[in-house]
């Protein structure tokens, strides 16, 4: 046992939460700006799949990584600018756009990708990014390997935290933002105007969640399959929850599931017993509900989630 | 007085087919106190929200201080300086007070300005006495110290001109004084203020002017409020006398509904212990009580939502106690609730089908098990045209009418079936002098025609005028009856607060 439990505290599975938590920030982040406004984003799987396959495809014909992730970022605001239409400009059920937008999009990510890579018995990859180690911080023993001899994204997604903290809390904007997501009419009675604020933080986003695709192609992966994102944004719904639609807290809410997850690789390598390896797989999303049931009882919704808003109503 | 700080002229608004403004003038100078009265439904809200920008007049100009503006959103008001604290109010219960305040003020350097906030909000507490804690959030105000907040909120925003919408529809009556002392003060400091009510005495009591709509035109305009008669300014909001109607002498019959040693436990609010009282054929019994005295549980025991823990009910002689609403509905008890959107009707559903929802499945709007849309239909306009419940039609979603027309349609639901007995929870809160004198005139009605009515209210004039018998509710316990004859408001007054224990038993 001593030496499994060796095995799997090491730098390298520090290394490996941090990497994992990288893209579930970024996507639980983009969700709890799009919650916070009021709006339900069940696009986050398509809108990461199509991202990531964007993404991956710019970088792969231009040879320029960031412009793949420029790419990336573009696709998901779109993607998020196309769900606020619905939801916001028209109104429309959150929860019937929102898995509108997933399977759109990931029929057109499927399809684009065939349509320019063909069908090829080995995945085409490109060179994804490479660890940019911080000078001095990354020789602090332990931490320094693992946090700051990283992805510049990982960085990216550190950074993004508090920033996301920062600019809900402290800017008249993000007040913009809870106020419409809490009582949208108390917003607008202040002239604050509803439909623009959700718009942007819902498109703010889905920035975010292409984000998220992109790290997962071009630095987690090289590669684009089709499985690519396989449940991790459905994951940062209930992530959201889970941190109660705070930054700080959905950060950390990541940095446990990629934890279990983490684990749950080591688990299988080290191949214990002879359980097989899918109920390794299963661990960190029956983490994911047991933990919901117990830290989520309490969680307060915002007051105006799923609720479309129109002006002159009587 | 200086020249006018607003003034609207000529504004027209039609809602579909209804005329809900008509050519409204209406003027307020700085330092004035302008009173807005009307019944419900006669345009004051639609009024006031066109000048807030919420709706777009169909017809006519807004002048500020002389000057023709346009108004197109609340963005506009503001910056137009008008400010208005609506009745439902519009904050955001999780967010601090400060963050209600900041809400669409630009920040400083990128950042929330929260120390300019502070220091602005500390100022207005000092100017007009009215302050706040600025880091708690909204949910542990009370309901008055959310009003306060939505004044200070219009006065932060800079608001030359303040729009009350029925401020005082939600304040207890020592939470109205603290109000109109801040309101004279902010008046004494050259602000217009706009005053929205249905309460004479009220506007009486504070306003310099007031104009007063009936039907979305103005009815007439009254210069000296307080030294007008309530009855004149009645008859203006009316358009008509408004004369109390006249209790008969009857004699009741044998008692429809009893309740012996009632108790109750685990109900939200104050169980009842040991209650006893009964209601007689053609009698109506007041039950009078500082509100959260048990009258709510008395209220779900008889009509079959609360099952007691101990005691009996009997409804003409038929032991009742545990029946389901339903059953109790079948054998003639009628219930009007006190909450009228939540217990009372459907909000989202088309007004018909709320108007028979007691009644769904029985033989009057249902066919071998289906739903009979033609009778359902038929019997809501019917009783649409005999209450004159004014709405669109018997589709339109009950949530979209006046608290007014809601009560009218609750009662036409139960009175329509001759209940034997009726039990009835605030009947008249929230609604103005004509259609608290229709519902009245309707419960004597049926008290002649036999009925056993039981009126829980906390309006002690009502209830005198009213009830045969009062009893007074205190903490869950019966503390007296009293033949209304030998009961004043005084006397009841000191037995809601439990300082008295008197009357016949029962």
């Amino acid at each position: 046992m001593s030496a499994v439990f060796e095995q799997i505290f090491q730098v390298g599975f520090l290394a490996a939460i941090i990497r994992i938590a990288t893209p579930l920030a970024f996507a639980t982040l983009g969700e709890m700006f799009s919650e916070r406004a009021g709006v339900l984003n069940l696009g986050i799987e398509g809108i990461m799949l199509l991202s990531a396959m964007a993404g991956f495809t710019a970088a792969s014909l231009s040879g320029n990584l960031w412009l793949g992730v420029l790419v990336a970022v573009l696709v998901g605001a779109l993607m998020g600018a196309l769900h606020a239409l619905f939801t916001v400009a028209l109104g429309l059920s959150q929860h019937v756009c929102g898995i509108g937008v997933t399977l759109f999009s990931s029929g057109l990510a499927y399809f684009l990708y065939r349509l320019i890579f063909g069908q090829q018995s080995v995945p085409p990859s490109i060179d994804g990014f490479k660890p940019v180690p911080i000078p001095l911080l990354s020789d602090i023993p332990i931490l320094g390997p693992a946090v700051f001899n990283q992805f510049t994204l990982v960085y990216l997604a550190i950074v993004a935290v508090p920033l996301a903290a920062f600019v809900l809390y402290r800017t008249p904007w993000g007040l913009s933002v809870r106020m419409v997501g809490e009582n949208p009419r108390a917003a607008d009675s202040a002239g604050v105007s509803v439909i623009a604020t959700r718009f942007q933080a819902v498109i703010l986003g889905g920035a975010l969640m292409g984000l998220a695709g992109a790290f997962l192609t071009m630095a987690q992966f090289n590669a684009f399959t089709f499985g690519v994102v396989s449940g991790r944004g459905w994951v940062a719904i209930a992530l959201v929850v889970f941190g109660r639609w705070d930054p700080w807290r959905s950060a950390g809410a990541a940095l446990l599931f990629a934890f279990v997850d983490a684990l749950q690789l080591r688990m299988q390598a080290s191949g214990l017993g002879h359980i097989p390896y899918e109920a390794f797989l299963m661990l960190p999303f029956i983490f994911t509900i047991v933990a919901m049931a117990f830290m989520s009882r309490n969680a307060v919704a915002p007051s105006a989630l799923l609720k479309p808003f129109r002006r002159e109503e009587r | 007085m200086s020249a006018p700080l607003i003034e609207m002229r000529g504004i027209t608004k039609i809602f579909g087919a209804v005329k809900a403004n008509e050519a409204v003038d209406l003027s307020v100078a700085p330092g004035e106190i302008l009173g807005l009265l009307g019944e419900n439904g006669a345009g004051k809200t639609t009024l006031m929200n066109v000048l807030f920008g919420a709706y777009a007049p169909d017809a006519g100009e807004i002048l500020v201080e002389g000057r023709p503006v346009a108004i197109h959103n609340s963005a506009d008001a503001l910056a137009a300086g008008i400010g208005m604290v609506h009745q439902h109010f519009h904050l955001a219960p999780r967010l601090t007070v400060l963050e209600n305040l900041l809400i669409g003020i630009p920040g400083k350097s990128g950042r929330i300005d929260r120390a300019g906030g502070l220091a602005r909000l500390q100022e207005i507490g000092h100017q007009h006495g009215l302050s706040l804690d600025p880091n708690l959030p909204v949910s542990a105000l009370s309901v008055g110290e959310q009003q306060r907040l939505e004044i200070i909120k219009a006065l932060f925003r800079g608001a030359k001109l303040l729009i009350l919408d029925e401020p005082t529809a939600v304040l207890a009556p020592s939470e109205v004084d603290g109000l109109f002392a801040a309101l004279r003060s902010m008046a004494a400091q050259g602000l217009g203020i706009i005053f929205i009510s249905h309460k004479l005495n009220e506007v009486r009591a504070l306003t310099h002017r007031c104009v007063v709509l009936r039907h979305g035109k103005v009815a007439g305009r009254v210069d000296h409020p307080a030294s007008t008669t309530s009855a004149e300014m009645a008859k203006l909001m009316c358009g008509h006398e408004i004369v109390p109607p006249t209790r008969e002498a009857s004699t009741p019959g044998a008692a429809v509904l009893t309740l012996d040693g009632i108790s109750t436990s685990g109900h939200a609010g104050t169980p009842l212990r040991d209650v006893s009282l009964f209601v007689r054929a053609g009698e109506i019994l007041g039950i009078a009580g500082v509100s959260g005295n048990g009258q709510r549980a008395l209220a779900d025991v008889i009509s079959g939502m609360l099952p007691p823990k101990a005691g009996t009910m009997t409804i003409a002689g038929k032991t009742v106690t545990q029946f389901s609403p339903r059953e109790l509905q079948a054998l003639g008890l009628g219930r009007i609730p006190e909450d009228r959107m939540t217990t009372g009707l459907v909000t989202n559903l088309p007004l018909a089908d709320s108007m028979v929802l007691p009644r769904i499945g029985t033989e009057s709007f249902s066919r071998k098990g289906l739903l009979n849309p033609t009778a359902i239909r038929a019997f809501a306009e019917e009783q649409i045209k005999a209450y004159d419940i004014r709405c669109p039609g018997p589709m339109v979603r009950a949530g979209a009418l006046s608290g007014g027309n809601l009560q009218k349609a609750l009662l036409a639901r139960e009175l329509a079936f001759d209940p034997k007995v009726l039990i009835v929870s605030q009947p008249t809160r929230g609604l103005d002098i004509g259609a608290a004198r229709f519902i009245h005139e309707k419960f004597l009605a049926m008290r002649a025609k036999g009925c056993g009515i039981i009126v829980i209210g906390e309006d002690l004039e009502e209830l005198l005028m009213l009830s045969d018998r009062i009893a007074v509710m205190y903490e869950g316990r019966i503390a007296g009856t009293l033949p209304s004859a030998d009961a004043t408001v005084a006397r009841l007054g000191l037995m809601m607060t439990g300082a008295v224990q008197t009357g016949e038993a029962a």
